[in-house]
């Protein structure tokens, strides 16, 4: 909590653990706090993975809430329903176990994510462990107590802040120039969850312009060996099913292109512009007399193949979101190629990311962790660079904060954190940003039920995604200015 | 209603103190150094009462007479739907022997408010008659957020004063000491438990007091009688603080050019805040008499369930409530508090100083605690908030009581079903407690618990050497650790189902009354060591 400055001490372990007691405390207290359906869908892998041989892992149907996470992340839940039956034989149970919401599966799931925060534990030690006390504390903060964080895997349910350990790992090599072992941390993170393929190209650039360098020769020698590395994980995660010969049913489940262009809540991204933009233009034309056939598909469910959710405007289709989001990183890979430095990985990253979430295909709230973990390393290298993730960061709980409105604590997460960074002076642009997200969450949380009632009740998440989709916009151009600058 | 009255006069008369010390730069400058680091540690604070109030609590789901949150919510329903002279009147509309009206006035006002709050937003949770028993998602929201706002709007408040007082007249002036100062009084996982898992008002009462202390300090008197008048008529039991109050306001008073035109002000406010509280039931005599014959409920023994005290210790050996009358026990059990609290009010009549009148105030509570008539389990927040306040003072020994409270509590709560924020609560404070860079990891290092220790007699070294020798710390801290996993694992046998109890009791007690026997002498040794060095300074 003290933030005196003082030259290079070497990382203290203790200081660390006494931040994730802190987080440790208030996770235990949240348990009983919310129950999502993604606690059924943990549940619900660990009963799969313990009950049937691995060639059925990828076929099995018995609930809708089907595996479609990498071969890896099965291996895992595989590993934590030894335990679980330890617990209570019912978790792992395939039929009886369906929608099984005792105490004791809730608090054996709840506790596996606090117990595997450690592993995120260790990728921070890793990654402050060379700053100055005072950095390293702040990024402690930014990581360990992130509201984000918090609210994703502990009020809602999932395993990130684990995953986000491999991340912040395989930055942190790269940034000590130990590429190797940075490509083979992204390449299990990658076995852990496909999400994160968002980076790929932009570690596929760099690790091929810093790592396969120094001649044809020596350069073929050294991707070769990259190469077999990320064959070698791969091979580990899903040679058992190409064994089996269900790699394609594996890949299928993994990406489900039927789902729509945005999630059952819109994510703050560039489509929300697109979204209302064609609904005014639809509303307009139909004022003037125009005859527009309203759509029959939503955006966020319906088959691909489906009529258009568009009214006026051109579908989007699952090819246009994935050149749109190439055409974002190309500046960053331009720059990367032509200068691969180790000390702006993090950024690059974090931009890699920012593209994903603005421009990609059904993209989840959660996604938005994706950005402000790895920024969290940057925000420290200058005051600039924290000013605009104080920003970025209220801007995306704004957003988390659609995904669950019945818990109450979640605002007080945000405003803890806002709070201990309140200690920089923002610009007066930052600062009327800020107040419209209170004047938005007012709106939306008191106002409208009160005034509108059940009116128009997609008006408050609408605002809410607009007005966050704004606030990445503009991180993701200022992410962008700082790139070219720096590079 | 009368309850915004008396709050806004003592608002005014707050400002009125800040104003005054507004012009001293040195004031404005220390205020600055805490602000921000109390709007963190209360945010998060805040968080952690967020988070208890999710669990369970006292009697959920357990009808037909559910526990302490169906009483609070049967106020709110009483005070609400029935006139103010009837609130504490058997009728038929109000059946007193469901959890009837219990608590002085200023309790009965609170309720009103929030009966009011809790209307505007489900009218069914304080219905009459028909919403006994009410338990529902949203009345629980409301019940759980009236006492969050009691917390933020009175004991924040509170502890932002005393802090600031404390650290200017009593401080080191290190920040990190005030910042952890702060996260003591605020993250006191007994007061949390009890009043956002339990669910109770302690904060209000508690709050009310260590404004009055804080007031005590700065020296404004007046301010600190009305203050703790207002605590004690909001929860009886804050008489436990009365002999330190009343003893070091006299020890001024007598110092004072003019002891009879002190004392005569000081009665004068004590009265009026009274007669302003009791408004509506001082028409008649009646009405005042059944209003305090409800406040001291003797027809309900001399100790409930398993408190650490004297009288349900002593109880293994002496069945006090079958060898004597409910009268008799009554006389004992006042001789004895009287008795044992006498040493520190003559100390502080003889010689008042802040810091023994914070001493003070935790031997009386202690007395009272110990021997005082009906005490119940969570009375032992009372003597925990002056060591709180004396944290940065008695840095070990805060650690040991909060042990033995949480351990004395242990019971109730596990009754309750708070077990997990019980653990994450306790684990909470040890990690704020051992916070890097803060005061707390700083004195397991040097060994002697303070400076002023060193020069104190004999008798203090050996109750010190007894009491708190790491060894016996170590292996009681052992004892108790292993009872809390054998209370929460294992059944006790049928022929003596109170057993474990019996046993925790018996630890506690015996902790409590070294407590007692140690911080009485230290309060002694103050007043040496302060006169002294009154002596010295007049030598020279």
């Amino acid at each position: 909590m003290k933030l005196q400055e003082s030259p290079r001490s070497p990382a203290s372990i203790t200081q660390l653990l006494w931040f994730f007691g802190i987080a440790t405390v208030v996770k235990l207290l949240l348990i009983p706090a919310y129950y999502s359906t993604d606690l059924e869908v943990h549940r619900h892998w660990l009963a799969i993975t313990h009950s049937l041989p691995l060639g059925q892992w990828y076929y099995d149907e018995t609930s809708e809430w089907t595996l479609d996470y990498p071969p890896f992340f099965a291996y895992f839940e595989r590993f934590l329903s030894f335990f679980a039956p330890l617990i209570d034989p019912w978790i792992v149970h395939l039929h009886h176990g369906l929608s099984y919401k005792a105490d004791s599966s809730i608090y054996f799931q709840r506790i596996s994510v606090i117990v595997s925060d450690l592993f995120l534990q260790y990728g921070v030690h890793i990654s402050t462990r060379n700053l100055a006390s005072l950095k390293r504390n702040l990024v402690w903060v930014f990581v360990i107590w992130s509201p984000g964080l918090l609210i994703v895997d502990h009020l809602h349910f999932q395993y990130n802040g684990f995953l986000f350990g491999w991340l912040l790992l395989s930055i942190s090599f790269l940034a000590q120039g130990r590429d190797l072992m940075g490509g083979f941390m992204f390449a299990v993170l990658l076995c852990f969850k496909h999400l994160f393929a968002v980076a790929a190209p932009v570690y596929f650039v760099y690790l091929l312009r810093h790592y396969c360098r120094g001649g044809l020769v020596r350069g073929f020698a050294r991707l070769s060996v990259l190469g077999a590395i990320v064959v070698a994980v791969f091979a580990a995660a899903y040679g058992p099913f190409v064994y089996h010969g269900q790699i394609q049913q594996v890949i299928r489940r993994m990406f489900p292109f039927g789902r729509g262009l945005c999630h059952a809540y819109w994510a703050p991204n560039f489509w929300v512009f697109y979204i209302v933009l064609d609904k005014g233009i639809a509303f307009l034309l139909r004022k003037f007399g125009f005859d527009i056939p309203s759509p029959v598909a939503s955006f966020t469910g319906g088959l691909v193949g489906d009529a258009s959710p568009f009214a006026v405007l051109p579908r989007i289709t699952p090819m246009t979101t994935f050149i749109m989001v190439l055409l974002a990183l190309s500046p960053c890979l331009f720059k990367t190629w032509r200068y691969p430095r180790p000390r702006l990985i993090a950024r690059s990253v974090a931009y890699a990311y920012t593209c994903g979430f603005l421009f990609g295909w059904h993209i989840h709230e959660k996604a938005s962790l994706h950005i402000s973990i790895p920024l969290a390393l940057v925000a420290v290298e200058s005051l600039e660079d924290s000013k605009h993730y104080f920003l970025l960061s209220v801007g995306t709980k704004g957003s988390l904060q659609s995904d669950k409105k019945a818990t109450q604590s979640d605002s007080k997460g945000i405003s803890r954190t806002a709070a201990e960074k309140q200690w920089f002076e923002l610009g007066w642009v930052a600062k009327s940003y800020l107040l419209g997200v209170v004047v938005v969450e007012t709106w939306g949380q008191f106002l409208h039920p009160y005034l509108l009632g059940d009116k128009l009740p997609f008006l408050p998440l609408m605002l809410i995604s607009m007005y966050c989709a704004i606030g990445i916009s503009y991180s993701w151009i200022w992410q962008l200015k700082r790139i070219i600058i720096l590079s | 209603m009368k309850k915004k009255g008396e709050m806004k006069k003592v608002k005014k008369v707050k400002d009125k103190v800040h104003d005054g010390e507004h012009d001293d730069p040195w004031w404005w400058l220390i205020l600055n150094g805490i602000k921000p680091s109390f709007l963190c540690i209360s945010i998060f604070a805040l968080l952690v009462r967020f988070a208890v109030g999710l669990h369970p609590y006292s009697g959920a789901n357990t009808p037909p007479k559910f526990g302490d949150y169906e009483a609070q919510r049967h106020w709110m329903e009483i005070t609400l739907n029935l006139p103010p002279k009837d609130w504490y009147r058997n009728s038929s509309v109000n059946d007193l022997s469901y959890w009837g009206l219990d608590y002085p006035p200023l309790t009965a006002y609170q309720s009103y408010i929030h009966g009011v709050f809790l209307k505007t937003f489900d009218p069914d949770s304080v219905a009459l008659f028909t919403s006994r028993g009410y338990e529902s998602y949203i009345g629980n929201l409301l019940m759980r957020w009236t006492v969050l706002s009691s917390d933020v709007l009175i004991f924040f408040p509170a502890a932002l004063y005393f802090v600031f007082l404390y650290s200017i007249r009593l401080g080191t002036g290190r920040n990190s000491d005030v910042a952890w100062h702060i996260s003591m009084v605020l993250l006191n996982p007994c007061l949390i438990l009890i009043d956002h898992g339990h669910f109770q008002y302690n904060c209000i009462s508690l709050g009310l007091t260590m404004a009055a202390i804080a007031a005590a300090l700065s020296q404004k008197d007046l301010v600190a009688s009305v203050l703790y008048c207002l605590a004690l008529n909001h929860k009886q039991m804050s008489a436990y603080f009365a002999p330190a109050f009343f003893s070091y306001l006299l020890g001024k008073c007598l110092k004072n050019k003019n002891p009879l035109v002190e004392v005569t002000k000081l009665g004068l406010m004590v009265i009026g805040t009274f007669a302003v509280v009791w408004w509506p039931y001082l028409q008649s005599k009646e009405a005042a008499l059944a209003v305090l014959s409800r406040l001291a409920p003797f027809e309900r023994g001399i100790y409930e369930d398993y408190v650490a005290n004297f009288w349900c210790t002593s109880s293994v050996l002496v069945k006090w409530k079958k060898l004597y009358t409910t009268q008799s026990l009554r006389i004992f059990s006042l001789t004895a508090t009287l008795l044992t609290c006498l040493p520190s009010m003559v100390q502080q009549v003889h010689a008042p100083s802040s810091k023994g009148f914070l001493y003070a105030l935790l031997n009386s509570s202690f007395s009272f605690y110990l021997f005082s008539y009906q005490v119940h389990e969570k009375s032992i927040l009372l003597p925990l908030l002056p060591l709180t306040l004396l944290a940065l003072e008695e840095r070990r020994l805060l650690l040991w009581l909060t042990h033995f409270a949480m351990f004395s509590l242990l019971p109730l709560l596990h009754r309750d079903k708070l077990i997990l924020p019980y653990m994450a609560l306790y684990s909470l404070f040890i990690v704020v407690y051992f916070a890097p860079g803060g005061p707390g990891g700083r004195c397991n290092e040097s060994k002697t618990l303070d400076h002023s220790q060193k020069k104190t007699g004999r008798g203090m070294e050996f109750i010190s050497f007894i009491t708190f020798h790491p060894l016996l710390m170590g292996f009681l801290g052992l004892c108790s650790l292993i009872l809390h996993v054998i209370y929460l694992t294992m059944h006790p046998p049928n022929s003596y189902p109170f057993l474990f109890e019996a046993v925790i009791m018996l630890i506690c007690f015996s902790q409590f009354v070294l407590f007692t026997l140690y911080f009485n002498s230290k309060q002694w040794m103050l007043s040496k060591h302060l006169t002294s060095k009154d002596n010295q300074k007049k030598l020279i």
